[in-house]
């Protein structure tokens, strides 16, 4: 059994980053610390834990930081290595522990499926059955208890205990030495609490992005978009696109505009609910237009309520800043290193700037709290997000799947997975879904296909 | 020698290639042997003196008005109008006609003791004057007299105080414009007739006119009933002005009205070649063309445009009338009609014309996609009087880079009209839905108000100006542009004046009848 290993080697970690800032996003796998190897499959950390094998495993912006050896010092004490990376995984069971309950069912609103009807699963998890990890390793995992105060109260992401208890230091179950991950042949272990079955209805390639949604669900919330609020999207990426669909079916503003850097992006974020999709580098001006604000200070003077910038660089947080409204709210949900940024706008317009990492339970609007992967899986079902995943690669092509997924925007692709049930060489990975028709841009505007004009 | 007449050229196999404009450069193209090239007639000559000239249109005035000395009293206040940066094209040397004329109004004033007189800029809803554009209308004499004391000023169509609301045309056409202007004893107004199209009732009801005004004619219905633009007696575009500015009249708006022809020699002796008819061109003008034309394509377009962009023509004036509106520009004209028609005999198929890197709003400036689209099919389709130069379901072809490119000080809204309205429409009736955010965004207003920014409304009247064209054509092909710009604008690119020939037999049939306009030199053509 193999799987991808990512090793402690400062040597080769530095040699991915020089490979990664000459050939690109992706590329620093090739001269990096991660290897394929012939693995053992982990043990099993405690009774309540059970084995999954993985079908698909995604292939996180996370991931390719790590991968490219650009990620922040600030995680180095919240992994343990030699991990396998990976933590957007679906898979199925292979041995459960007698009586283990599903998080759905310990969470106690169960999964949905893609018609929004409850999913009665079996009260026991069964070999077979197929499943989505919660990567996060909280208290629990963990054998701490009492939890502390975050886990407590069901917000897991929020967990301060992710370097203690009885596993290694590991953010997620794809960071953690004892858990394994989904790039790999030889499965993953994870606790009862952190398996959430998947419905019939929805299809592996919709499963493996329900992570992913969780996470732009949290950010999606974290902005506490009101009806009348004006929100901007910057990034379409998976993220992106993910928070377009979240933000349209659980707080719906009153305008959704969207800054997409290339067509399939923004034929994608139109697809999915926004009201204005524009190229990146206009976002700006679509978001100052629809706010009709003055500019001042390089900033506009009104500017949306809120800002989720899906994107996390230092650029990418200037215009977000800059686009958003005095005592308005920026969502960091794309994952930022070290960065340079003039804080001074922040400071003089206070702009709340929020971070949004993980999941753990949400209040939509004042409803009571549901666990965010509940709603994500509901929004996957609705906006059928498995539409997104463009390409599909066997563990041993992994070099050309992680530069695809570092250069998906430039090759029109958007979620790039590991299929791990491949045996064979497969069609050609490249492939991806043809971009939806761009049905409504904003409300009041014709769609495309009603637009009156002349035919020149 | 008596100037030549215009011409129309049939192209045989000895024809030399024609010129077209590209920008901001230019190219030799051959056109299909049975083409029509239409050249405009030679520049008439120039009046011998000007300001003798200009005293005498002054003493002498046209219709029911008084000599413009005694209207000039004492204790009156004087409101001296003049057309803004967009005339004349490209702009004239030293010294500008508005100069010539408003010194000598001055000089009469200073003379009937008046002391409350106020120079207008009549913007209507383009961008601010600079300061070295005021001085080159006006000269430095008239602007160091009245800039420094505020006497000098911008119309501004977006301050409420500054407007005068006059009553509604029987039409239900507000009138409202300038406020001093409105409530001056005397307005003289100061035109540069390039086209057929200026001055008249114009002047006033659009020159000094807010928004509110403006909307009434400057709309797609307006633009498409005005058939053309510079047949005043076939637009709907001057009946509506004309109404407004009988309103204006009849409200008690006392207005002398100065009108000036120019010739058409546009281009200083070195760009010369670009107004000969090309079988005429000497070994200089032959020269000339191959070092411009390879240095300008070497060149950074910015450089390119700033070398371009600093061309003064040579005109002369070939007349000046004043007096009462309508009578001044009946005789104004006639005299623009004996420099600019050309006879033709009957429509073409397909109309092929090369832009240049100027038009009325990118003085100084860039000429952005959507004034590429309204010099095309807004100004140069409507070069004629009687019929288009094109067939109805005809087809034009324009060659022009037609870039993305947006002056961000000059063209605000443009940017935001070419990025959010045309990627949705390029119908006219549904590109004007959006017009009123545009009309009443406040940045736009500010940078329209502060800076030198067109009003944020004025890419929807460009795009209006192409409803006519738009309805008329059967495709726009353009030839040499930037290809998804070209899209957007909704029109059809080409990588040649062959490929784009090829294109247009698809919608005229093969072997079409084609007419090249070999504008600028500017004319009018008379299709019979």
């Amino acid at each position: 059994m193999k799987a991808l290993l990512f090793e402690r080697a400062p040597a080769r970690f530095a040699a991915a980053r020089i490979t990664a800032a000459v050939r690109g996003s992706g590329t620093g796998a090739t001269h990096g610390p991660l290897r394929l190897a012939e693995v053992h499959p982990p043990e099993l950390p405690g009774d309540e834990w059970i084995r999954v094998r993985p079908t698909l495993a995604g292939i996180c912006g996370s991931d390719l930081a790590t991968v490219d050896g650009a990620s922040s010092r600030y995680f180095e004490e919240l992994v343990s290595f030699p991990f396998v990376p990976g933590h957007e995984v679906v898979g199925t069971v292979t041995e459960p522990p007698a009586g283990a309950r599903s998080a759905n069912e310990a969470g106690g609103s169960g999964a949905r499926s893609a018609n929004g009807a409850a999913v009665t699963a079996g009260s026991t998890l069964a070999a077979g059955d197929r499943v989505v990890i919660e990567p996060v390793i909280g208290c629990v995992p963990r054998g701490i208890d009492p939890p502390c105060s975050a886990c407590a109260t069901g917000h897991t992401g929020s967990c301060q205990h992710v370097a203690f208890g009885h596993l290694a230091p590991g953010l997620q179950i794809g960071y953690c030495c004892d858990t394994g991950g989904g790039w790999s042949t030889a499965g993953l272990v994870a606790h009862v609490t952190q398996i959430h079955l998947v419905p019939p209805a929805l299809s592996d390639e919709d499963a493996v992005m329900v992570e992913p949604t969780a996470c732009a669900v949290h950010g999606a919330l974290a902005g506490a978009i009101e009806p009348q609020h004006q929100v901007a999207v910057v990034g379409a990426g998976t993220l992106g696109l993910a928070v377009v669909a979240a933000v349209r079916q659980l707080s719906p503003p009153s305008r959704l505009l969207v800054g997409a850097k290339y067509p399939h992006q923004q034929a994608w974020a139109a697809e999915l609910g926004a009201d204005q999709v524009v190229a990146a580098d206009q976002l700006d001006r679509a978001v100052r237009r629809s706010t009709r604000s003055l500019r001042s200070a390089r900033h506009d003077t009104a500017g949306a309520d809120v800002v989720v910038d899906c994107v996390g660089t230092a650029q990418s947080l200037a215009r977000s800043l800059a686009l958003v409204r005095p005592r308005g709210r920026v969502v960091l949900l794309g994952m930022p290193g070290r960065v340079s940024l003039d804080l001074a706008g922040l400071w003089h317009r206070e702009i709340a700037l929020v971070g949004a990492y993980a999941y753990g339970v949400e209040a939509v609007r004042g409803a009571v709290a549901r666990r965010t992967f509940d709603l994500a899986f509901e929004v996957v079902a609705a906006a059928r997000l498995g539409r997104l995943v463009s390409a599909r690669y066997p563990l041993d092509r992994y070099s050309e799947a992680l530069a695809h997924a570092g250069s998906a925007g430039r090759r029109g692709a958007v979620k790039v997975v590991f299929d791990l049930c491949a045996r064979s060489p497969l069609p050609a990975p490249g492939s991806r879904p043809t971009p939806p028709p761009r049905t409504a841009v904003r409300p009041g505007h014709s769609p495309a296909s009603q637009r009156k004009g002349p035919s020149r | 020698m008596s100037p030549r007449p215009g011409y129309v050229l049939e192209v045989d196999r000895s024809t030399p290639p024609t010129l077209f404009w590209h920008g901001e450069g230019y190219r030799l193209e051959r056109l299909p042997v049975g083409s029509r090239v239409l050249y405009a007639p030679e520049p008439l000559a120039g009046l011998a003196d000007p300001v003798s000239a200009i005293r005498h249109a002054l003493d002498h005035p046209l219709g029911d008005s008084q000599p413009l000395h005694s209207l000039l009293f004492p204790g009156m206040r004087l409101t001296i109008a003049f057309d803004d940066v967009s005339l004349p094209l490209p702009p004239m040397r030293r010294p500008d006609l508005r100069q010539l004329v408003i010194e000598e109004v001055l000089d009469q004033a200073a003379a009937a003791g008046v002391d409350d007189v106020v120079l207008v800029a009549a913007l209507a809803l383009h961008r601010r004057m600079t300061e070295a554009e005021l001085r080159h209308a006006l000269g430095d004499r008239v602007y160091d007299a009245f800039a420094p004391h505020g006497l000098l000023t911008q119309h501004d169509a977006e301050d409420p105080g500054a407007l005068e609301h006059l009553g509604t045309t029987e039409l239900g056409e507000d009138v409202e414009i300038n406020r001093r202007a409105a409530t001056s004893d005397l307005l003289v107004y100061v035109n540069i007739n390039l086209v057929a199209m200026d001055g008249g009732h114009k002047s006033v009801a659009t020159g000094l006119a807010s928004y509110r005004s403006l909307r009434h004619h400057h709309n797609p219905e307006t633009m498409r009933h005005s058939r053309s633009f510079m047949d005043q007696h076939h637009s709907e575009l001057h009946s509506s002005n004309w109404r407004m500015g009988r309103l204006i009249a009849d409200s008690g708006v006392k207005i002398f009205q100065i009108e000036t022809t120019l010739d058409n020699d546009a281009f200083p002796e070195q760009f010369r070649f670009l107004q000969r008819r090309e079988w005429e061109w000497r070994l200089a003008d032959r020269a000339a063309f191959v070092a411009s034309s390879a240095a300008l394509a070497h060149t950074p377009p910015r450089l390119a445009r700033s070398v371009l962009h600093s061309i003064a023509a040579p005109y002369r004036m070939t007349s000046v009338q004043a007096g009462e509106v309508e009578a001044v520009h009946q005789v104004t004209t006639e005299h623009v009609h004996a420099q600019q028609l050309v006879t033709v005999d009957g429509q073409s198929d397909v109309l092929t014309m090369g832009l240049p890197y100027i038009c009325p709003y990118n003085v100084g400036s860039i000429m952005n996609p959507v004034l590429v689209a309204c010099l095309g099919l807004g100004y140069f389709f409507n070069l004629y009087r009687g019929r288009p130069l094109v067939r109805q379901g005809g087809v034009l072809i324009l060659s022009h880079p037609t870039t993305p490119d947006f002056h961000p000080g000059h063209h605000p809204s443009y940017i935001d009209f070419f990025e959010e309205i045309l990627a949705e429409t390029t119908d006219p009736t549904e590109v004007a839905k959006y017009e009123e955010g545009f009309a009443t965004d406040p940045w736009y207003i500010h940078l329209y108000r502060t800076g030198h920014a067109y009003h944020g409304v004025h890419p929807f009247y460009m795009w209006y100006w192409c409803a006519h064209a738009l309805e008329h054509l059967g495709a726009v092909i353009v030839v040499g542009g930037h290809r998804p710009t070209v899209r957007r604008l909704g029109f059809r690119p080409a990588s040649t004046l062959a490929d784009a020939l090829e294109m247009a037999a698809d919608v005229v049939g093969p072997s079409p009848s084609i007419t090249h306009l070999h504008a600028p030199p500017l004319m009018l053509a008379d299709v019979q």
